[in-house]
């Protein structure tokens, strides 16, 4: 919970990881890949405050202790979501498996989230595997990286066949809430495959089921945008974008939640610090102070209130995981409400 | 050694004309070219490098071919060669480039095609967020979106953004001239009707936002990797 101005914010952060990319964990021969991998992700803290700053060698394993001060203690979070990166090609044991994080959550009862993953290429096997980590780790939601190496294969879409199937064993599963990643590299190479078409062909097929498309589609936010207006069960997860641009680049930042607020609306838009990459102190500080700037340039672009954070932080995320909400912090009954979001406060 | 210095600016010059698909600017501003060595008989040696290890081996496929075709056309170069740098997919992209393979040979087996129609793809949003650049300061003047929609190109006040907009739709084969209207669908170049003018300046307008805030990142990420500037970039905020 996070207090300013007498003003209560139940944080809920959907989008956080638990990894260990340390060089023992490295698979022999994919050294470059895993070394790769996490020199990029320390690059994306270079984007933080100076003083949140990790050396290299703690970004590649922070400790549960780092973990839990950082994000509960120091970082306002009520709860957290764990979501898996598996990476197995690259890390011996995984990157971030949904095990490593039940680890964690199982010792702090109430305060994670733990959601699992799959990969649609990996047959009759990996539907077993995601029906055991549901049922195991009561998972309501799966975190999908279509860029992830499989096999000699650079990715997958979701409108594959075998996707769609994965996606009808989760629902069936329970499971309500898909939040997608993508990454610079799918089959067919040529093509862009940052492009999000394939989660709104998803999103139209299974109405039932919640696509939260993390880092907002970065690179691609247009298209991302433009997708969002039209489906109504895809959801914004603004991992990336406020760690990423709040602080570095403050007016893109300010540019990018304008174009959020007007294309996709305060209702649909989910906080995520993506710890350990950023942690969430300063990011829910820093969020919570700010506001459009009053610029012509800024004009057109909704305003954001003390209503509209409050459900951005942590109230929006609530309701997709069915998260109990103390009545302090709630939104006020008297709220007028946009849309459906009356529902969001009460249920 | 002048003339060497001089021969030097000229193939700077030439990398300058290569872009960045994505980001639609010159990978000599945006600090990718790492190392431009002339030598006095004209030998070249062109390093690129990018804001990651795992930048989209498509893109880095095209700025690398196209540097190695600019290099080449400059008079009194003798020999070529660029290489990218610290990427996961350099290999290949160097072979193939150094080989004159196209897309589709230096990755065997993981790509289908050729990258014209990737290309296309951004040229495309380039217009979008052109079209912004151009038709903000229309709107701010007191000209309302279906106002904008029926001018056309001559209507509008020459400028460096008017310019650049012109040689990005020349580029896609959309109108250019001063009769063609100023708003056209990328796709078709069919005028912007002006009861959906106002959504087209939305969608250039979001368009414009997401190169800028990929560039902002992008930017970040590479000054992270290399401390030092590239070659012939310049400073920017």
């Amino acid at each position: 919970m996070y207090e300013k101005n007498g003003e209560k914010y139940f944080v809920v952060d959907s989008h956080m990881h638990f990894w260990n990319a340390a060089p023992d964990n490295w698979v022999p021969g994919a050294e470059q890949y895993a070394k790769g991998w996490i020199e990029c992700f320390h690059a994306y803290m270079s984007l933080a405050p100076q003083n949140t700053h990790w050396p290299l060698e703690k970004f590649m394993r922070y400790s549960e202790d780092d973990l839990m001060r950082d994000v509960f203690e120091d970082g306002y979070v009520d709860v957290a979501i764990f979501q898996p990166t598996y990476l197995k090609e690259w890390y011996k044991e995984g990157f971030n498996t949904t095990e490593q994080n039940a680890t964690l959550g199982e010792k702090h009862p109430g305060m994670f989230v733990l959601n699992t993953r799959f990969d649609p290429r990996d047959g009759d096997a990996g539907l077993e595997e995601l029906a055991h980590n549901v049922d195991r780790y009561g998972s309501k939601g799966v975190k999908l990286y279509t860029a992830e190496w499989n096999a000699g294969s650079r990715g997958y879409k979701l409108t594959d066949i075998a996707a769609y199937r994965y996606l009808e064993k989760a629902q069936e599963l329970g499971i309500k809430n898909i939040h997608v990643h993508k990454g610079p590299t799918i089959w067919p190479l040529d093509k862009d495959a940052f492009d999000v078409s394939d989660v709104d062909h998803a999103a139209t097929d299974f109405p039932e089921l919640n696509f939260i498309v993390e880092h907002v589609g970065l690179p691609r936010i247009e298209d991302f945008c433009f997708m969002a207006t039209q489906e109504p069960n895809v959801y914004a997860g603004l991992s990336v974008v406020i760690g990423g641009l709040m602080h570095a680049r403050p007016r893109f930042f300010a540019k990018v939640m304008g174009e959020l607020l007007f294309w996709v609306g305060e209702d649909k838009m989910t906080f995520g610090s993506d710890y350990g990459i950023w942690e969430p102190k300063w990011q829910v500080e820093g969020f919570v102070d700010w506001e459009l700037p009053d610029d012509p340039e800024f004009a057109d672009y909704p305003r954001l209130g003390v209503e509209g954070k409050k459900k951005i932080l942590g109230l929006n995320a609530a309701k997709l995981y069915d998260l109990k909400v103390p009545d302090e912090l709630q939104l006020k009954e008297a709220t007028p409400a946009a849309q459906d979001d009356s529902k969001l406060v009460t249920s | 050694m002048p003339a060497v210095a001089t021969e030097r600016d000229r193939v700077l010059d030439a990398l300058a004309a290569v872009r960045d698909p994505e980001l639609d600017e010159p990978i000599t501003t945006l600090g990718f070219v790492s190392t431009c060595v002339v030598s006095a008989a004209g030998d070249v040696v062109v390093r690129l490098r990018l804001p990651t290890y795992f930048c989209a081996p498509n893109f880095a496929f095209l700025m690398v071919a196209d540097a190695y075709d600019v290099v080449s056309a400059v008079p009194a170069v003798r020999s070529v060669d660029v290489a990218l740098e610290d990427h996961f997919a350099a290999a290949q992209i160097n072979a193939g480039v150094a080989a004159r393979a196209g897309f589709v040979a230096s990755f065997d087996g993981e790509a289908a095609a050729e990258l014209d129609e990737l290309r296309r793809t951004f040229v495309a949003k380039a217009v979008l967020a052109g079209t912004d650049q151009v038709c903000r300061p229309l709107v701010a003047s007191g000209i309302d979106p279906a106002g904008v929609a029926r001018l056309a190109i001559a209507d509008v006040p020459p400028s460096p953004e008017l310019d650049r907009l012109l040689r990005r739709r020349a580029e896609l084969g959309l109108p250019v001239g001063p009769d063609a209207p100023l708003l056209v669908d990328v796709g078709t170049g069919a005028a912007i009707a002006a009861d959906a003018a106002a959504r087209h300046l939305g969608l250039a307008r979001l368009t414009r936002t997401g190169i800028e805030a990929n560039t902002g990142i992008c930017r970040g990420m590479l000054k992270h990797r290399y401390a030092e500037s590239g070659a012939g970039e310049e400073e920017s905020s």
